[in-house]
């Protein structure tokens, strides 16, 4: 479904990616771990289309869209759900999640996709009229992933989404990631939390200073001796 | 007692009148500075390009003020729309000094084109209301000021409506939060940035066919007073908040307006300065402003 070949990142003088090369296959959760640092982010800007310098080749569903501007990849079903959760502070629950389908006019199934979105977050359902800014971080994290869905995804990139929630909140976020992708959306998860991650996820790369160094089924690459000093804390 | 208040009234009315115009103009500065955190120093420049327009439309093709008024927002629409493709796009990445300087730049250039094209010397607004005047508990009112509020009234009201219940309106305030965020949602950025350009441009263009109205004479430097006026008051309502520069452009035309009244018309122009001054030292984010978070 998603195929990158050879991706080079440079910010100015820094080399962020240095030739990386993956795929998502379709109806999968993959996870891209790695450190602070590593590239993960840079390399989900470069597959939204977000990144003018990124160099190599991205395939998404047999297309070339390494050349395609942003908003057009999100028409064609490949949505982010950004790091650090970027909700729109001043701006409602309801209106976040609306712009989630900003490029849709399919007015009936946006309506369905709404109501689903409440259903798995119910929070969100009661809070829709108040200001994203004013939720807390889980509910902003829930409010992101909402967004994220509201343009009907085919395939999801989440980026950190565990970042600083309380270890109940995470568990809650990554049951509704698989529930996501048991509806058929296929996930490719950026995680520093390697442990959630490789607990979900059925294949996994691990980055570090802009390479892949290790890649397999989550499971093996959970049981890698390297990956369990370097990220699983033995 | 009852004359002071009448006459603190009567000031307030022009004040108002004046401070509509203002505010028309304000929105412009705002509302891009809010996008594309650019104060577009040739604002007041297509503001005076809009009075031309409409001095045109009025006399050339003989038509009557509403239509002559849709004529010269379009044309500025589109001339916004030219300048930040041609001047401002290019430059989306540099410093924000450079485009700063390119906006002056545009600015002396649409200066220039018109002294060349149109002389120096001020033009007669034609009459398109005939001057009527009413008097209401001792305070003047007169048709023109009528128009200006109606017409500046009506256009807030439309702006407001269009920010905050359509769907481009969302895509508006999206990327003037966060357009990274926003390109995710599968908004295209550089035609919203378009669009703000054209509806600010197009609210200045009423504002300077408002002003030939209401003053009756134009001529091609009309726009730097005004304009510079104008960033003043969307800068003291708040730049980057759209009711700010309402707020903002009407304080800052009630304060001309007493300010002439209680001192002298010398004082008019300081007027400006003084209160860019206060506010920078007392509230620099504007009146209704939030410190802002720098985005990173
Ligand atoms: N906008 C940027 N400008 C310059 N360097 C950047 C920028 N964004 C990221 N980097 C650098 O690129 C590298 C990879 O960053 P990132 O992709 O954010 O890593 P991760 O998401 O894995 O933490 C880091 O060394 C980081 O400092
Ligand atoms: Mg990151």
């Amino acid at each position: 479904m998603l195929k990158v070949g050879q991706l080079h990142v440079y910010y100015g003088g820094i080399h962020a990616l240095k030739g990386i090369s993956f795929q998502v296959r379709e109806r999968e959760i993959v996870t891209l771990i790695g450190a602070n640092g590593a590239g993960k982010t840079t390399t989900l800007k470069a597959i939204s289309g977000l990144l003018k310098g990124a160099n190599g080749s991205i395939r998404y569903m047999g297309k070339e869209i390494s050349s395609v501007p942003a908003h057009s990849i999100v028409k064609q079903g490949l949505s982010q759900v950004p790091e650090g959760r970027r909700v729109f502070g001043d701006m409602t629950v309801a209106e976040n999640l609306a712009l989630g389908a900003y490029h849709r006019r399919d007015a009936d199934a946006i309506q369905t996709d709404m109501e689903w979105v409440y259903e798995l977050f119910p929070r969100l359902l009661e809070r829709r009229q108040q200001m994203a800014g004013t939720l807390s971080g889980g509910e902003q994290q829930m409010l992101a992933i909402g967004r994220g869905l509201m343009s009907h995804p085919r395939l999801l990139l989440l980026d950190e989404p565990s970042m600083g929630l309380a270890p109940l909140l995470v568990k809650e976020i990554f049951e509704i990631v698989k529930q996501i992708n048991a509806t058929g959306v296929t996930i490719l998860l950026v995680e520093q939390n390697a442990h959630m991650a490789l607990s979900v996820a059925d294949t996994a790369y691990v980055m570090e200073t802009g390479r892949i160094v290790l890649s397999g089924p989550a499971k093996e690459v959970a049981a890698n001796s390297e990956v369990r000093a370097a990220y699983l804390g033995g | 007692m009852v004359e002071l208040t009448q006459e603190i009234i009567q000031q307030l009315v022009n004040g108002i009148s004046l401070g509509s115009i203002y505010a028309l103009i304000a929105l412009g500065y705002t509302m891009v500075y809010g996008i594309i955190k650019l104060i577009n120093f040739a604002h007041g420049d297509i503001y005076m390009i809009g009075a031309f327009t409409g001095f045109f439309a009025i006399t050339i093709l003989n038509l009557p003020f509403l239509p002559a008024l849709f004529v010269a927002m379009v044309v500025a629409a589109l001339l916004g729309v030219i300048i930040e493709r041609l001047a401002y796009r290019p430059l989306r990445n540099s410093t924000r000094i450079a485009a700063l300087i390119t906006a002056i730049g545009v600015s002396f250039l649409i200066q220039n084109i018109a002294l060349l094209a149109w002389k120096p010397d001020p033009r007669a607004f034609p009459d398109v209301f005939p001057f009527r005047s009413y008097q209401v508990w001792g305070i003047y009112l007169d048709n023109r000021q009528l128009v200006i509020l109606g017409v500046a009234l009506l256009l807030m009201v439309i702006l407001h409506y269009v920010v905050h219940y359509t769907r481009i309106g969302r895509a508006m305030r999206a990327v003037a939060l966060d357009d990274e965020a926003a390109r995710l949602m599968g908004i295209d950025v550089d035609r919203v940035i378009s669009i703000t350009f054209a509806i600010g441009s197009a609210l200045a263009a009423a504002a300077g066919v408002l002003v030939g109205i209401y003053y009756n004479r134009i001529d091609p430097m009309m726009g730097v007073m005004p304009g510079l006026k104008a960033f003043v008051a969307a800068v003291l309502g708040g730049i980057g908040v759209i009711p700010g520069a309402m707020l903002g452009g009407l304080v800052m035309g009630v304060a001309e307006v007493m300010v002439v009244a209680i001192l002298e018309s010398t004082w008019k122009d300081a007027v400006a300065f003084a209160i860019l001054i206060i506010i920078l030292l007392v509230k620099p984010a504007g009146l209704l402003g939030r410190q802002t978070r720098e985005k990173v």
